[in-house]
């Protein structure tokens, strides 16, 4: 079953669907919410859907809804065509909305006099959200319960009683009024078991914290900035140092000075951000310092589509940057791979000294997702620091010169010493360098540095994951793609299974190095389909670029608006046919 | 380190492996020998000082001492720097960098360094110059100064910058002069002291490029700021920080009293915590059950 909740903004569209979410997920119900807005913070039509089924049915959203709730005449006119069979909205009755030509379309209509309601029951229309989910839960058959309990986290004792007696009142009117109507329930499911509801943006930095990351800094860009406000969030007493700093230059730049020191850092932007962050990268990956930067992506160029989706920024950051360096490109697919792309992050970050790149975007870092209590184990978090000067061997003095920050070695990693120690004292230079770290601009001193440097990349094929196969293991069609899209093409591979499409999907993680076994995986599909959301097909043009495999067959999109599941089914059907 | 220690710290031992490439005359040496006193003088181990500097001929300085060492980016070493303090509060962070690095490209660093107060000290080589690119206008170019990039004279007004960060909310705010290194030593070392941001603009002549700012030009106009008048009361202070052309005060202009807080003073994740950054990422257990019971705290 899928609701979706639509307003201006202002209205609450999101903390009402938020809201909503959290209380399904208590209720043991699989929830996937995710939220469509504008760059505004009041005016201009909101949306948030819930998807709602069992754990397993909630891999992302789906293009069909079955319960409107409609806060604004434009929310019908905009969504209608989008309600599945059998599917009604529920609208305040003083709305101007035309319930017959709800009716027509084959549609249930349910005004109801929800600001009437949130008159009389609680003393304000202000209540009319609340109200409106009161109704939500009425006309499915949801129990108030567990939504009573949000209300009263989210709101003081005496705002929280108000608004209980609105949704009680809601709900009630709404079973008397149209209680049979509406086939689709929502039952609570206690068997489920404790539950976590979080977007991937908590479970990426959730994933940092586990890690052992202990600094951000950031410059708030959306849809990055929930990264740095969740470690600010932190207790204290974990010692996350967090700085929202005066712009991303200083954002970077603190983050490798940080790491320099011997913390493990990260910062979070998005392509704008990043776009400024680009100098002091490649100051890390000089210096070898490690930090980690996620590149939460939308629409660019430019300002571009500040709170929409999209996939443009991967050519970007495998190229970012003046002079040719190391670095690692990474990205999550899912809610749940965040957290382990997070703390694989700071592993490879700190084992191959040099920035790794994160790569989530608006629809990854914003969709909240239902997952059991028990994901995101830590047991599973590995703590690799890579080649590190322990605190009392190295040198017995600092000035014999005998500790070389840049000691040439056969896998290109030379070990890492931090400010404090009395025998590695050593500085590091954005110049070229000699093996002690001192400027040097000689031939003989830049050929061996810079080959020690991009060396680093082939020993971290150890360490790459090759992209991995999902549904079948031989399919007719096979889909290929990075990032946010993995959820939508995991949700088709699923669909494709109940309507006897052979189809699979193969998902890369780890972009850079480009793995190993990407070729022998592309060269064993039968025919391959490109799914991204971008206008040039970026991880299309990598692949070439790495295998001379060219993907004909694409799906792009840069609308800003993500795919749904079934566009992908309605593509590889048609294509079948044809 | 026990005082005993500390007392055997002389200046010998920040010596460093490199001989400077700094013209014949520049005041960077000054600066240089000024930094090493400073540290010696307070007993301060070449390990336990990071030096950060930015880009220009004497942001090379690191290269030619023995300390913990970063030459970061141009106008940048001030974040690079904060980022280092905050993760390792233990550190002396010194920053040196020009009036390029530090009036101009790093310009909003600036401001928002001397308000956020960490404990670092800020030591601007100003030459009102730039050098290392052989001659252009700076920010602290006077008006109608004639270099390569403003052939007619330069058009904009100079920066005064000891104005600048005083009214940013700086705690410490000094002049001193690369040809009187002594004295330079003296203000650095009580920057150092100074718990907080401490900026020190240092009149630093550079014998190639500019002929007009010369020794004999700072040491006509310089004259030594009367601190037993009292450094803290804002009003004169004022006075002080601007003044520049036929007079300009050298010393310590300058002192909150009471200091104000610096910013690790104030952020709890560092006075909260048992451990800094760096031993806590040293010392990191993802095991730690606090993280499973934070998980489902927060997110369910």
């Amino acid at each position: 079953m899928s609701i979706l909740i639509g307003g201006d903004a202002g209205q609450g569209v999101e903390s009402s669907g938020g809201g909503f979410a959290l209380a399904l997920a208590r209720a043991g119900l699989g929830v996937f919410a995710t939220q469509d807005y504008r760059s505004q913070i009041r005016g201009g039509h909101n949306f948030y859907t819930l998807r709602i089924g069992s754990e397993h049915d909630v891999r992302s959203q789906e293009r069909q809804h079955h319960l409107m709730l409609a806060f604004t005449p434009e929310t019908v006119e905009m969504h209608i065509d989008a309600l599945a069979e059998g599917g009604g909205v529920i609208y305040d009755e003083r709305l101007k909305i035309d319930a017959d030509a709800i009716r027509a379309r084959g549609f249930h209509a349910f005004p109801l006099p929800l600001g009437g309601i949130a008159q009389e029951a609680g003393g304000s229309r202000v209540m009319i959200n609340t109200a409106a989910l009161g109704a939500a839960a009425g006309i499915t058959g949801f129990p108030t319960t567990t939504m009573e309990e949000v209300t009263r986290e989210n709101f003081g004792a005496e705002i929280a009683e108000k608004n209980l007696v609105v949704m009680r009142a809601a709900a009630e009117m709404t079973r008397e009024r149209h209680g049979e109507e509406f086939r689709h329930r929502l039952a609570a499911v206690p068997e489920t078991g404790q539950q976590l509801l979080l977007a991937g943006n908590q479970a990426f930095a959730y994933g940092a914290l586990v890690a052992g990351c202990r600094f951000i800094s950031a410059y708030p860009m959306t849809p990055a900035t929930t990264i740095l406000e969740w470690m600010t969030a932190v207790d204290p007493s974990f010692g996350v140092v967090t700085k929202h700093t005066e712009d991303e230059i200083a954002a970077i730049a603190m983050a490798v000075g940080a790491s320099f020191a011997g913390t493990r850092a990260m910062t979070a932007t998005s392509g704008g951000g990043l776009a400024l962050m680009v100098e002091a990268i490649g100051f890390a990956a000089m210096t070898e310092v490690p930090v980690v930067i996620v590149d939460a992506q939308r629409g660019g160029p430019s300002t571009g589509l500040p709170t929409r989706s999209e996939q443009p920024d991967l050519q970007f950051v495998l190229n970012l940057g003046h002079g040719e360096f190391p670095r690692i490109v990474l990205a999550p697919g899912s809610i749940g791979q965040c957290f382990e792309v997070a703390w694989r992050a700071f592993n490879l970050a700190e084992q191959y000294q040099c920035p790794v790149m994160v790569l989530t975007d608006s629809y990854l870092a914003s969709a909240l997702r239902t997952y059991p209590a028990d994901y995101f184990d830590t047991a599973e978090v590995v703590f690799n620091r890579g080649k590190i000067v322990a605190g009392d061997v190295a040198t017995p003095s600092g000035n014999d010169g005998l500790y070389q920050r840049y000691e040439i070695t056969g896998d290109g990693i030379s070990p890492r010493a931090f400010p404090g120690n009395p025998h590695t004292i050593h500085s590091v230079t954005s110049d070229e360098h000699t093996e002690a770290g001192h400027i040097s601009e000689d031939a003989d001193d830049r050929v061996p540095m810079m080959d020690k440097r991009m060396r680093k990349l082939v020993t971290a094929q150890a360490d790459i994951q090759p992209p991995r196969v999902f549904g079948p293991d031989v399919a007719d069609i096979t889909l290929v793609c990075w990032g946010s899209t993995y959820m939508i093409c995991r949700e088709a591979v699923e669909l494709a299974t109940g309507r006897g499409i052979s189809l699979n999907l193969l998902q890369f993680t780890d972009l850079w190095p480009f793995p190993d076994g990407a070729e022998a995986a592309l060269n064993a599909a039968s025919r391959l389909v490109l799914v991204e959301q971008n206008f040039t097909g970026q991880l299309g043009q990598l692949i070439r670029q790495e295998t001379g495999i060219e993907i004909t067959e694409r799906m792009l999109k840069y609308d800003g608006r993500v795919f749904n599941p079934e566009d992908i089914i309605d593509h590889v059907a048609g294509a079948t046919v044809a | 380190m026990t005082t005993e220690t500390r007392e055997r710290i002389d200046i010998s031992m920040f010596e460093g492996h490199v001989k400077p490439t700094w013209c014949p005359g520049c005041g960077d040496f000054g600066v240089l020998n000024a930094v090493k006193g400073a540290l010696a003088e307070l007993g301060i181990a070449p390990h336990e000082v990071l030096i950060v500097t930015g880009i220009g001929c004497g942001s090379k300085l690191p290269d030619y001492m023995l300390a913990y060492g970063m030459l970061t980016l141009h106008g940048r070493p001030l974040p690079f720097a904060t980022g280092a303090k905050l993760a390792n509060p233990d550190l002396h962070v010194i920053v040196v960098d020009g009036d390029g690095d530090a009036y101009g490209i790093g310009g909003n660093h600036l401001i928002h360094t001397a308000r956020r107060n960490p404990d670092i000290t800020h030591v601007v080589e100003n030459n009102q110059v730039y050098g290392l690119t052989k001659g252009q206008y700076s920010p602290t170019s006077e008006h109608g100064y004639v270099s390569k990039t403003s052939p007619r004279g330069s058009i904009e007004q100079a920066i005064t910058p000891t104005a600048l960060t005083f009214a940013s909310g700086a705690g410490y705010v000094a002049r001193g002069f690369a040809g009187a290194p002594k004295d330079l030593a003296s203000l650095i070392a009580r920057g150092i002291e100074h718990p907080g941001y401490a900026h020190i603009d240092v009149l630093q002549p550079c014998t190639t490029f500019n002929k007009i700012n010369t020794y004999d030009w700072y040491r006509e106009r310089g004259y030594e700021s009367d601190e037993a008048a009292g450094v803290s009361d804002r009003t004169a202070a004022w006075d002080r920080v601007q003044q520049w052309g036929d007079q300009i005060p050298l010393g310590l202009l300058y002192e909150a009293d009471p200091p104000n807080p610096t910013y690790e003073q104030q952020m709890a994740a560092l006075q909260e915590a048992e451990m800094n950054p760096v031993a806590g990422t040293a010392e990191h257990d993802p095991q730690d059950p606090r993280y499973d019971a934070l998980k489902r705290r927060l997110f369910s």
